[in-house]
């Protein structure tokens, strides 16, 4: 069953892609859209079913020459295919009206690039697992792609996500072949049985660590991500945000957890730093973006770091601790949960950038009556976001504060210091999160337009609406009945599940209870309540409509409103030091009197600092090197045959010493 | 039972707070002071009013005050005031300081939602201030959930209850500091915000509400004196926790809490009320240094439940 059902997930994905290369183009997004999210259905069904107790191996030798692959089903795995197939639903549903106007190339690699995902939390050897992590770079890479011929910003974030993903890519092959050297077979199960010396099992973890936190977007080697996503497609922004990233989280678990099968506490704690490093770093860059695709990108990096820092404590307690088993499961909620909002939030910015053309939210605005569908989506997808209830975002948020809570008494110094500092951490994120997505929704969304494509701005087609109208179930349901997925998700870990109870979730072997249901509830009710004792007291209940306040001094215009780069003003000052804004101030005189001022420019940029000082400088310096390589070649063929000659002579001359 | 009697003692009792605080500075300050019933005469009159929608507002703009006043309400009957015996699964801490500040997000989508320079400004300015004060909170929520290994509220104050030496802890009092910094902060009183003020260059919770009227203004400062009240009422029930309920008390015990609520409730409010008379208003980009304080305290105060545990 589990297998049927993966299979026809992977085959439904393949038959789309050949399907959008010969259809006509008037059925092309049709028949991709809703093929993609009939792939991911079934993926949805296959991975519940692994989760539900269903498994499944198979071995096909004559696929790959060499080493043929061999997929497996099992939960961890399963919960990832569950995730990817739930946004390529939403994506896949999207893209019916989102992606009419894209090229048959573009639209035919969507099914393969979902394939691909699929693919990859399922492969159960080191050669089966790098091929399908290779194919999802390329079609990832093809669709960020997608627009390059109208944007020459796109070819720049395509050439860094290439590169990125290589390197990172070269990493996990080294770690990998290096393991599967050490244990003497490339299959998962060989792996597990093997013994390495304590120094390679560094080796392996620290390679892996690389590779696989780069795809997740992990400080500091996050730079391509927010470059990327706001550059794909908005469906396409929104399977890489809430589901490729989430396979680097995937690779961290699988290698640290599964096949290395834990380690010594400070590679956790690595993890749990640079978790905690990326949750801060990306949500402060969110909070001064104004590109409203940028700032879902850095809030990506924010929230995987959030689950690094779950995993990293579910390593750092150790196998088998109850405290584990509520990490872990706390990160895969949170995983899960990111993707839900995540995908809603994408496709909704989609939903801006179609009809009014920007995704400046400082030309935004005024939204709410021209689209009022996407508002109230935008809105819901921000509440998840920013981790308050009754948002799904917040359930996860407890759970991972729980975990670490509770930890204090039993973990020794290095988690008593490093616990109350992650918990600081995470609530400070979580209130820069707010600011973030009162930022992007009140100055996106509400008030009037700030820009001509803000105020022309029309409502977005059914098939789109349909698309995020889905995402906005799901995270209310997960949100709401939490209790729903929770059982499944403690699947992953042998023994008691970590959180138990369906109203009130209640955890197992610590106290805590909550319920977001109740939660909900209480608040509902006591919006009824006011309501209904604000019609039984107030004597006057038409509603009149005033004029704003407007200190006397005649109506408002748009340009007087607060924009998103004054919202965050004062989050810029109080954090100085770190974000290291740039301004530039720019006084032209005329030309008759210097003392006369002709014009004022002033340019105020907020560079990503990381990309600044860590990347730039090796850029620049390999520039260099490739510059001053040049000289060698100045095309003479004497001088190369000079070359040849002193190259064999040196290569005779240390054979002659070696022998 | 008892958590519907703490909101009716909070519904009733805020704006009474609010005019005791107020008659509290008026006397300090020398004047005569309008009495101790105004805010409730104040309200009465903002209900009677006719309801206004400034041009270009939408339905963000008419829910904030409703969802304000609701998360108020919400959390006033979470809380532990009366009665450790609490709602299971919303006294949570973590959760009741989620709740307020979904409050003061919606106050700050309202203020942005009018679209006037005065309502980006204080919406700006509330959620900095927000932001900021997330991580004391919860830190200091983790220095007092080490002892009860809860974070439950009912649990917290319970346990204190029992113990009631471990309040002169030094856990206890660096977290006690710690947590009034980031009320203040939190209800914008002084030095961090002034209730009283309009001056432009100095308002954060004034400005985002200056384009509410009539009913929506009487629940935004109806909540606002709730929420005072509910942190102010917290404060007391986790550091002096006496009088308090357990489940199952009779009417009387029930009735003698309820009064020494009141009692600790005011005498904290006449505090507050007192030493704002003596202090300025902090410059806004000073408050970080504030709350930066109060992050390290609570931090202190998680290391000592550990290391003088």
């Amino acid at each position: 069953m589990t297998g049927s059902l993966f299979v026809a997930a992977l085959a439904v994905c393949v038959v789309t892609t050949v399907a959008a290369l010969v259809v006509p183009s008037w059925l092309r997004s049709a028949v991709t859209g809703w093929g993609t999210a009939g792939g991911g259905a079934l993926g949805v069904a296959a991975g519940a079913s692994t989760l539900a107790g269903g498994r499944w191996a198979a071995w096909l030798p004559e696929v790959l020459p060499l080493a043929g692959v061999r997929l497996s089903l099992d939960p961890l795995g399963g919960v990832f295919v569950a995730v990817t197939g739930g946004v390529a639903v939403c994506a896949g549903i999207y893209a019916v009206g989102y992606a009419r106007e894209s090229g048959r190339v573009v639209q035919a690699t969507l099914p393969l690039f979902v394939a691909s995902m699929l693919l990859v939390p399922a492969a159960a050897t080191v050669s089966t697992l790098l091929v399908g992590w290779e194919l999802m770079a390329l079609t990832s890479l093809l669709l960020v792609l997608a627009e390059h011929a109208h944007r020459a910003e796109v070819g720049r974030a395509g050439l860094w996500y290439a590169v990125m993903t290589h390197l990172g890519f070269v990493a996990i092959l080294a770690g990998l072949a290096f393991f599967a050297a050490g244990a003497g077979g490339e299959a998962f199960d060989q792996l597990r049985g093997a013994t390495l010396s304590p120094a390679a099992r560094n080796v392996v973890f620290l390679a892996t660590l690389a590779g696989f936190a780069s795809k997740a977007g992990i400080v500091p080697l996050h730079v391509w991500l927010p470059r990327a996503h706001p550059e794909a497609p908005s469906h396409v922004s929104a399977l890489m945000s809430a589901a490729m990233v989430n396979l680097g989280v995937y690779g961290i678990a699988r290698v640290g957890l599964d096949l290395l099968g834990g380690g010594p506490q400070w590679w956790w704690l690595v993890v749990l730093g640079v978790g905690a490093l990326s949750a801060l770093f990306g949500i402060l860059q969110a909070a001064v973006s104004t590109d409203l695709k940028r700032l879902l990108g850095y809030s990506t990096t924010e929230n995987m770091g959030l689950v690094l820092v779950g995993v990293g404590a579910a390593g750092f307690f150790g196998p088998g601790s109850a405290l584990a088993a509520l990490a872990l499961t706390a990160a895969v909620l949170h995983v899960v949960n990111h993707a839900g909002f995540k995908t809603l939030l994408f496709l909704s910015a989609g939903s801006v950038l179609r009809a009014t053309g920007t995704r400046d939210l400082d030309a935004l605005g005024g939204l709410r009556s021209r689209m009022p569908y996407t508002t109230v989506l935008f809105a819901i997808g921000a509440l998840c976001a920013s981790a308050l209830p009754p948002g799904n975002g917040f359930v996860s948020e407890w759970l991972l504060l729980q975990s670490l809570i509770h930890a204090l008494p039993s973990s020794g110094v290095a988690g008593a210091i490093t616990m109350p500092l992650a918990v600081g951490v995470i609530a400070l994120s979580a209130g820069l999160a707010v600011a973030t997505f009162v930022k992007a929704f009140g100055v996106g969304f509400l008030a009037r337009p700030r820009g001509s494509g803000a105020e022309s701005a029309t409502e977005s087609p059914p098939s789109m609406l349909a698309g995020m109208g889905t995402a906005a179930a799901c995270c209310a349901l997960l949100a709401l009945a939490p209790a729903a997925v929770l059982p499944g998700l403690s699947a992953i870990l042998p023994g008691a599940p970590a959180v138990s109870g369906q109203v009130a979730l209640r955890l197992n072997g610590v106290l805590g209870t909550i319920s977001p249901v109740l939660i909900a509830g209480s608040l509902v009710l006591a919006v009824a309540a006011l309501l209904a004792v604000l019609r039984l007291i107030s004597t006057r209940r038409v509603r009149r409509a005033a004029r704003l306040w407007d200190c006397g001094a005649g109506p408002m215009s748009a340009r007087m409103e607060y924009t998103a780069t004054s919202f965050a003003e004062p989050l810029q000052r109080v954090f100085d030091d770190v974000l290291a804004p740039e301004s530039d101030v720019d006084v032209t005189p005329v030309r008759e009197s210097a003392y006369l001022v002709e014009r004022v420019r002033f340019q105020a940029r907020i560079p990503d600092r990381i990309e600044h000082r860590l990347y730039e400088p090796v850029l620049a310096g390999l520039k260099a090197v490739g510059r001053s390589a040049r000289v060698l070649a100045n095309g003479s063929v004497h001088r190369y045959l000079a070359y040849g000659f002193y190259a064999l002579t040196g290569a005779l001359i240390v054979l002659a010493v070696l022998r | 039972m008892t958590p519907l009697l703490q909101v009716i003692l909070v519904v009733l009792g805020a704006p009474l707070l609010v005019g005791m605080m107020r008659q509290v500075r008026a006397r300090l300050e020398g004047r005569a002071g309008a009495g101790v019933l105004q805010p409730w005469r104040d309200l009465r009159k903002l209900v009677r009013k006719q309801p206004i929608t400034p041009d270009g507002t939408g339905w963000v703009f008419r829910m904030a005050p409703l969802v304000l006043a609701a998360t108020a309400l919400v959390a006033a009957a979470a809380v532990p005031l009366v009665s450790t015996e609490s709602m299971a699964g919303v006294s949570d801490l973590f959760a009741v300081v989620a709740l307020l500040a979904l409050g003061s997000v919606t106050l700050a989508l309202g203020g942005l939602d009018t679209g006037t320079a005065f309502g980006g400004m204080g919406a700006s300015r509330e959620m900095t201030v927000l932001a900021l004060v997330e991580p004391t909170i919860l830190v200091s929520v983790f220095a007092l959930s080490v002892r009860a290994d809860s974070t439950d509220l009912g649990a917290i104050v319970g346990y204190t209850a029992e113990q009631p030496l471990t309040v002169v802890s030094p856990v206890s009092l660096l977290a006690a500091a710690a947590l009034a910094i980031v009320t203040i902060a939190e209800t914008g009183r002084i030095p961090v915000d002034n209730p009283a003020t309009h001056l432009e260059l100095t308002m954060i919770h004034e400005a985002m509400i200056l384009e509410y009227a009539g009913p929506d203004l009487a629940l935004i400062e109806w909540a606002s004196a709730a929420r005072l009240s509910v942190l102010l009422g917290l404060l007391a029930s986790l550091f002096a926790p006496w009088g308090i309920v357990t489940a199952g008390a009779g009417v009387v015990a029930v009735l003698v809490a309820m009064v020494v609520l009141v009692v600790k409730v005011a005498v904290l409010g006449a505090l507050l009320a007192a030493g704002e008379v003596f202090m300025a208003k902090l410059r806004l980009f000073r408050i970080p240094e504030l709350l930066a304080g109060s992050f390290v305290m609570a931090l202190l105060a998680v290391a000592a439940s550990f290391f003088l545990a």
